[in-house]
This record gives C-alpha cells, structure tokens and sequence, in this order.
C-alpha cells in the first residue's frame, strides 16, 4: 500500500516539477499553492492570543485571507469541518537542520558543515535542500511546516548562510535563502578563532572590517593574499550583513558573553542581530530587553554542561519574557534534524512550569506562540509565516487533541494551503511490522 | 549539550570481575563448590554505605495509583512506614494512628521512575574532557573496569533527574566504545558523598555489552581488530572462549592467576551478573542470542533497541527485555529504521519493554518519552493501558536490573521509592511534587530545603534555583 501512496506522490510531483524549478522568488505563492477554508475550529492564530472556538480560517492561492469566529466561508471555496477539534499554524522549527543531513553520521548525506572548505560566510546551505530526506516527512507528520535551517561549523568564524523552508510535499523546501547569517560565540567562537574570547571579538571586527572595505571598493578588494581573512566571496557575504541585507544570528550562552555581544553590536548600528542559544538569558534579561534583540533560546537546558551555562534553567524563557525579551523556543544542539516535533514537548512543560513554585513558564497562549509566530518574528519574517493572521502562508495543523499534549497529533496538515500526505518511511516500516511473524512469504514483500 | 554527539561518541568502560554486589542469593552463587584451594576473593570490595534517611509514617490519600505492575486504584490509599510500601488500597483503607496524612485529591502516585540506562556520574556535568570517565577505550574488551570507580556523585544531573523526573534508582553504565564495555553499577538517587553512599544495596551487577557501529568505528580507525561487525563477533566469541576456560579453572579450583577481567566473565557464566547489551539492530540481536547460547550465558536486556518491533517474537521467546528511547531516530546508521511504535509494538507482542534516557536530559522526563510512545501505539491500533505502561519505567527495568523483589512496584514491603506527581504523570503539564526514597522525603517542590544542591554547584551562579 505503501508503494501505491509512493507513485501517486511521484506523479504529482511530475506535473508540478517543472513549473516550480523557476519559482524561486522570496515568498512567491507556490505554483500548486490552494484555496481552503477550515471551519467549525477550536482556532488558535498562533500569535499568543487565546484560542477562539467555532473558527474559521480561510486560505486563497496559498495565503490566510480571513480567520477567527464569524468568519464567513467565501463562495466557491471548499470547506473542510474541523469538527471542534484545535487548528493552528504549522510548528516553525527555531532551529534546524531538516532538509540538510538524512544521517548525521553517514558524511555523504550530513551537509550541515564544511571546516575544509576554503569559503565560511559565503557559504549557502540551500543547494543542499532535499525535500525526499525521510527528516523531511517525519517532522512534517509531527505539525512542523515551516523551519529554519542553520549552517554548522565551517573553517573560519562565520558558519555561512542560512534559510527558511517549507516541508510540504514537493520538490522545491526553499522559501527563502540567504535569509541570515550564523556565527557562534562563547567557547566555540573563541575555538574557532585561535583559543580565547578576545580573539574571536577580534576576528568577528577584523572579518567585519574587510568586508566593509570590499564594500567601499570591491574591484581593490584582493581576498587571495595571505594576510586576507576573507575571500571575496566571504566578503561579499558579510557585507550583506553589516548593511542589514540578511540577518546575523550570534549564537552565545554565557551572560557575560551576551552583555559582550550587545556592545560589540554597538558599533554596528545596521546589523539586525538574533541571538540563539542564551542559556544564561535570564541573568541579563532586562539588558537583551533593553537592545530589542529577539532570542531564540533552548528552552528546557537545566544542566550546566559546559562553564558558560553554568546558570542553565528551565525558566530562562519564561524570565526573559516577563523581562520583556520577545523569545522563542529552537533545538540548539538538540535533535535539530530528526526531531523538531520537541518544540511541541518543550513549550508544553514551559506552561507546566507555571505550576511549580519558584519557576517562570509561560502561559498556554504564549508558549504556543513561541514555536509558531516567535520563532518567525525572531528571524524578521513573521509578516509571512508563523501564524493565521491574513497575509501569512497558508499552513495550517489540524490535531486531535491539544497541540501541546504528548498524546496528540495532526489528523491533517496544510503548507500552503496544499493538504499533505499523512506518510513517512516510519509509517510504511510500522504497517509492516505490526506484527513480525511471517507469512507464507518473507515481510519484505508486505508493501 | 550535543546530545547526538555524545552518542555519537559514546564510549565507557567499567568492567571488572568478581562477583555480585551483596544481595542474598547472588552472594550464595558465589559461594564455591568445591571448598579445595580455591583463593577466597571478596565479591564485594566497595560495598554500599547507603542507609535509608530518616522518615515518618506517611499516608498519600487520595490519589489515583499506578501500581507500576499495571494496577490502578482511583482515589487510593498508599501507606509508607519504616523505609517500606506497608499497604496499598482504596479509599476503603484506612489510614492508622500517628501517619502524616498527605491529601493527594487531583493528583497520581507511582513507584519511583527507574532509568537502566544512565551515564549519570561517569560523563556528568559539566561535560569536559577532565570528566569523560565512562569509556575506557583503549581495548574492544574491558571487562576488567567497574563504571562505579568513575563516578562523581557530585553531578549535577542527579539532582535534576530525581527534581523532574522522579527518578529513584538508576544504572550507571560504561559506554559504547568497547564489546565489553565493564560492569554497571546500580545506585539510588541519594545525594552523597561518596560513590558507595549512592550505591544500591543488594543489587547485582550488570556487564555493559555493545554490538554494531561504535566498536568497530572506535578500534577500525585505529587500524585494529574489530573493525566490522564480523570482527566484533570474533573478539567475542574469543574472549568468551577464554572465560569459560577461565571459569572451568575458578570452579574446579586449578590454580591460575587472579584476572580481573575473567572474573566478571566467569560470574556472567555463572548467572550472577546480568547482561546490557547496546545493540539496535534486530538482526544483530539474533546473532547475539546465538552467542549467548553457544556459550551459555543470558542477555538480560537489549539497549536502544530500536528495531525491537522487528523481532518482538523472538525477544518474547527469548525473555529479554528491551531498553528503548520513545523516539529517536537517524543519528547514525544502525538506528535509521527507529520508529515511535517500537516501544508499543514490543510491550503488545508480550515481550518486555521499557523506556530508557541514556541521556542527562530525557532522564529528566521519562514518563513523557512513556507518553509518547503509548500515543503512538494506540494511534497504531495498539490499546495499551497508562496503568500498564507504567511498566516500562518501574517493575520492567527493575527486574532487568534484578531488583524488582525489592522496588519497582507499590506492593507491600517493597522499598517505599515513591513520586507524588501533581497531575497525570502521561501529561506534558505535570511534574514530580514529591519524591521519597525508601520512604524518605527527599524532594519537595514547594520546600526550596528539600532541593539538593551539588558541591559543584554551590557558590555558583544559579544556585538552588528550581532549574
């Protein structure tokens, strides 16, 4: 049976192929983006607001046009009944490597780094993208629809270039490359750049600098000399970045190391910073607050696992937040590939938090949001996905149960507006096994 | 942490030999046969110093109880006096004279949660190189090292595993680098001083086994023997060769040099250390149960066996029990064919399942791994009762461990290792409001007194919080 949902994916993917091999404009609609409506919804919009019941959300050419109670179903538009059960948007991965490694320790399929290459910040992680990697398919089936996707290590301080894809069932995951820039701090920046802090500060600026000169001049700009750090294709790379053009995403734990990359920031006024990680967030909450730098944080980290997490709490978030840093949910180092379904797990005990004296959680609202419209926000593109406000994507979640809970899962999932196929390589190998006698053949001809 | 390369990496090594811990009939299996010239060798060289900490007569009332055997009482009575269950009932049963009364309307009892699988202590945090302590990987054989000579009881992890996830009793095991990786360790999740004051009493050692990718990556990049998996086999089935050899010698009291590392062996040969063989692959599981046979010992448990599901029937036949994370999938080769049915697919086949952590965070949450894995059972078809998946994290990997006469279910006499949860204990929303140990209050949520602080973390920043 399996083999029949395989070929009939095939041949859509035939006739949609090639329309969508030149779609590659940021935030196009998708050549086979649909019209839906989906009614009788308990609706969460995913921006922290509660959930409404009796919804109705509305998708035209892939995009949300309409949703929240008393929204009318447009003529002509097929309507699908939500039965009461929670619809919202499709999880957004914080952090991710879906789509650029099948197997993290089989090479040929782990694209994630590059520490040989002779290129760091110039390096672009979306020819990589593989929408058939099985990551691809078993994320979506846990209610993400949209992620982004970080470069790992490279040879010098810059990681490269990352992006925002979708995990609908088609050949084209990309939505937006180039969308940042990531480099790591704390002890992996100062690795990286000789052994300290200070060098990797130093590096960060000296990098910055040449970049700016390839600006000023890029036909003098040599990048091959020795004395060069950057090629000019790094070069290039970076300037997008001290210009504002992609976004920086400064990975950093350490309180110190964060109230250090806010002043260094400080002398790049065009920069538009992210940072990732913030293990120690909570210690400096009111300063990161004070800079307006959206956080993309580990939500769960208790452990001091290194010296510069040291402060590691379960309610880092929820202090940031009551803090008033805008802070989302991503697996930093965690299961980034295979198992982006966690954020549901994460933001579900940072609301059990709320019941434990002594600990900051966030509400049900907020946390929902925080792996939907907040990780968006935090990349600059919660405009265009991350929640059921009109203008966003059309991806969309139905569960049959609370989205938060373990026990629930989508019974149907939307990318842009396209229903998607509730299938994955896990379930074709449970079908078979469910039970492992054989039978007058070996298993391997239950398809 | 980089969970992925820890596993990636993993490596420990404890091994060891000589006998059993302490507990009654292990210590007589060790007794000699014939009383000749055998060397009188002490089974038990670092015995456990642990007593149960102080308790009251305590009575949780009103709850609904999982008896961790698949029992569940709504609105029941769990009685705790001198360290032991003492009674277990509904609301028919009353609760005596001079017992604290704990009004447990709303929320759920269980047995304490148990972990078979932790580096806790021999890879703690934080997570340097100064503390990689659980794999001796400079042999594909250690049998000879003993993961408890690598703890350091001042992990912070243990806390945290006891704080949020309920954790009472765990083993400690070498990791994945070698055959042989050592022996385990089995503790209770006391802060102590000392290695010995965490120890488990009367519980018996366990020899760390590993099949399938990390031996032959850690020895074949060395460029030395096992670098595949018919190399892992034949350093096997030699070094078991020479332990039947060894144990042959041992028992007919032939004089031979003390060998450490034959004489855990020789104790597995003689059926008192149990076997925790890591190995993912069901048909690598086979060929390990036909290695057993040939050499007539028993693997107790299969570790991260993620293709389990493939070969229920044959593990339900072979009475072993298999050690499963809910999830994970696709870090490496040999767990590409993971699914979150497996757990669900092993305990519906009849066969023995239980969710391990062999991580410092899921250690922290395993009845939400439990959790899922049931919702992807029954969304498979599978009924399986919360009552009855308690199992996989209380008298399952307690009888793996061999002490399931001793904790692992609520019954009467029993150890009294208990979680109050302040809600389902299958729902993301609750955690752990009290735990006891042998009846023991040793956390408390709404007493910050009763949150053990680590000598690590003690004048550091963000000490004592609720983390």
């Amino acid at each position: 049976m399996s083999a029949a949902r395989r070929s009939k994916r095939l041949t859509l993917w035939g006739a949609t192929g090639i329309a969508l091999a030149f779609a590659g404009a940021l935030f196009a609609a998708k050549a086979n983006a649909q019209t839906v409506a989906i009614t009788n919804a308990r609706l969460v919009i995913g921006d922290g607001t509660a959930p409404v019941e009796n919804g109705t959300v509305v998708i035209r050419n892939g995009r949300v046009v309409a949703a929240g109670a008393g929204v009318a179903v447009p003529a002509g538009v097929p309507s699908v009944d939500a039965a009461g059960q929670y619809v919202t948007p499709g999880i957004v991965a914080g952090f991710s490597r879906v789509g650029i490694v099948e197997v993290e320790a089989v090479d040929g399929t782990n694209d994630a780094s590059a520490p040989s290459s002779v290129f760091n910040a110039a390096i672009d992680i979306s020819p990589a993208l593989n929408p058939l990697g099985t990551p691809v398919a078993v994320n979506r089936l846990a209610g993400v629809t949209r992620a982004l996707v970080y470069p790992g290590r490279s040879s010098g301080l810059f990681n490269g270039r990352g992006a925002l894809v979708d995990l609908g069932d088609d050949p084209d995951m990309l939505t937006r490359a180039g969308l940042f820039q990531y480099v790591e701090l704390g002890e992996t920046g100062a690795r990286r750049a000789g052994g300290s802090r200070p060098a990797a500060i130093l590096l960060f600026r000296q990098m910055l600098a040449e970049a700016r000169d390839f600006g000023r001049n890029p036909a003098a700009y040599d990048g091959r000399s020795r004395d060069s750090l950057l090629t000019r294709a790094d070069a290039e790379a970076l300037l997008r970045v001290l210009d504002g053009r992609d976004r920086l995403f400064i990975k950093v734990e350490r309180a110190s190391d964060i109230l250090s990359v806010i002043r260094l920031l400080g002398e790049f006024p065009q920069i538009r910073p992210t940072l990732v990680g913030v293990t120690e967030g909570w210690q400096v909450a009111p300063q990161i607050a004070a800079a307006g730098i959206p956080v993309i944080a580990s939500a769960l980290n208790d452990l001091p696992d290194t010296f510069e997490q040291l402060g590691a709490t379960q309610s880092n978030i929820g202090r940031m937040r009551a803090a008033g840093v805008s802070v989302a949910i991503g697996l930093v180092d965690d299961n980034e590939t295979h198992k982006l379904g966690y954020a549901r797990q994460y933001a579900g005990n940072l609301v059990a938090l709320t019941r434990m004296p002594g600990a900051s959680g966030l509400s049900w609202d907020q946390a929902f949001a925080s792996i939907t419209s907040g990780p968006a926000a935090a990349a600059g593109v919660d405009a265009d996905v991350g929640s059921l406000r009109p203008g966003r994507v059309g991806d969309v979640v139905i569960w049959d149960g609370d989205p938060l809970e373990l026990s629930s899962a989508p019974v149907a999932i939307y990318v842009d507006g396209v229903a998607q196929p509730l299938t994955s390589r896990q379930l074709d190998l449970r079908d078979r096994y469910l039970s492992p006698v054989e039978g007058d053949l070996p298993n391997a001809y239950d398809r | 942490m980089n969970r992925i390369s820890t596993l990636l990496l993993s490596v420990a090594a404890v091994g060891g030999l000589t006998a059993c811990s302490s507990g009654g009939t292990t210590a007589a299996n060790t007794a000699p046969r014939s009383s000749a010239a055998r060397p009188v060798i002490d089974p038990n060289p670092y015995p456990s110093t642990y007593r149960a900490y102080p308790s009251v007569p305590t009575a949780l009332v009103g709850a609904t109880v999982f008896d961790g055997e698949g029992g569940r009482i709504e609105n029941g009575v769990v009685l705790l006096r001198d360290g032991k269950v003492e009674a277990i009932g509904d609301a028919g049963l009353a609760v005596p004279e001079g017992f604290t009364r704990i009004d447990a309307t709303g929320k759920f009892v269980t047995p304490g949660i148990i972990d078979i699988h932790s580096h806790l202590g021999d890879y703690p945090s934080p997570g340097v190189e100064a503390h990689s302590d659980g794999n001796e990987a400079t042999d594909p054989t250690t049998p000879e090292v003993w993961a408890e000579h690598s703890i350091w009881p001042q992990d912070p992890g243990f806390s945290r595993a006891l704080a949020n996830g309920g954790v009472t009793a765990l083993q400690i095991l070498p990791g994945s680098a070698n055959l042989m990786g050592g022996r385990s360790v089995t503790l209770k999740n006391v802060p102590a001083r000392t290695m010995q004051g965490m120890k488990f009493p009367g519980a018996p050692y366990g020899l760390k086994m590993a099949c399938g990718e990390n031996p032959k990556r850690v020895y074949g990049s060395r460029g030395r023997m096992p670098s595949t998996r018919m190399g892992n086999l034949a350093v096997n089935r030699q070094t078991w060769a020479q332990a039947a050899e060894y144990r042959r010698k041992a028992d007919a009291g032939e004089p031979q040099a003390r060998n450490i590392g034959m004489e855990t062996l020789a104790e597995v040969l003689r059926g008192n250390i149990l076997i925790h063989n890591h190995c993912y692959r069901a048909d690598e599981m086979a060929i390990v149960i036909d290695m057993a046979e040939e050499f007539g010992y028993k693997v107790s448990t299969f570790h991260h066996a993620v293709e389990s599901y493939k070969i229920a029937d044959l593990l339900r036949e072979s009475n072993i029990c298999s050690a499963m994370w809910a999830d994970w999938w696709g870090f490496k080769m040999e767990s590409y064919d993971g699914i979150p049915e497996n757990v669900a697919l092993v305990h519906n086949a009849g066969a023995c399942a239980i969710v391990h952590s062999d991580d410092a965070n899921q250690i922290q949450r395993l009845n939400q791994e439990a959790a899922k894995a049931l919702a992807a059972g029954r969304r498979a078809g599978i009924t399986i009762s919360e009552a009855d998946a308690m199992r996989w994290l209380t008298i399952n990997p307690a009888r793996a461990m061999g002490i399931d006469m001793m904790t692992g279910s609520l019954r009467p006499g029993k150890m009294a290792d208990v979680v109050l949860w302040n809600g389902n204990p299958f729902s993301v929303y609750t955690r752990p409001e009290r735990v006891w140990i042998d009846g023991a209050l040793m956390f408390d949520a709404y007493n910050p007194r009763l949150r053990p602080v680590s000598d690590f973390e003690l004048g550091q920043p963000g000490e004592g919080d609720v983390k």
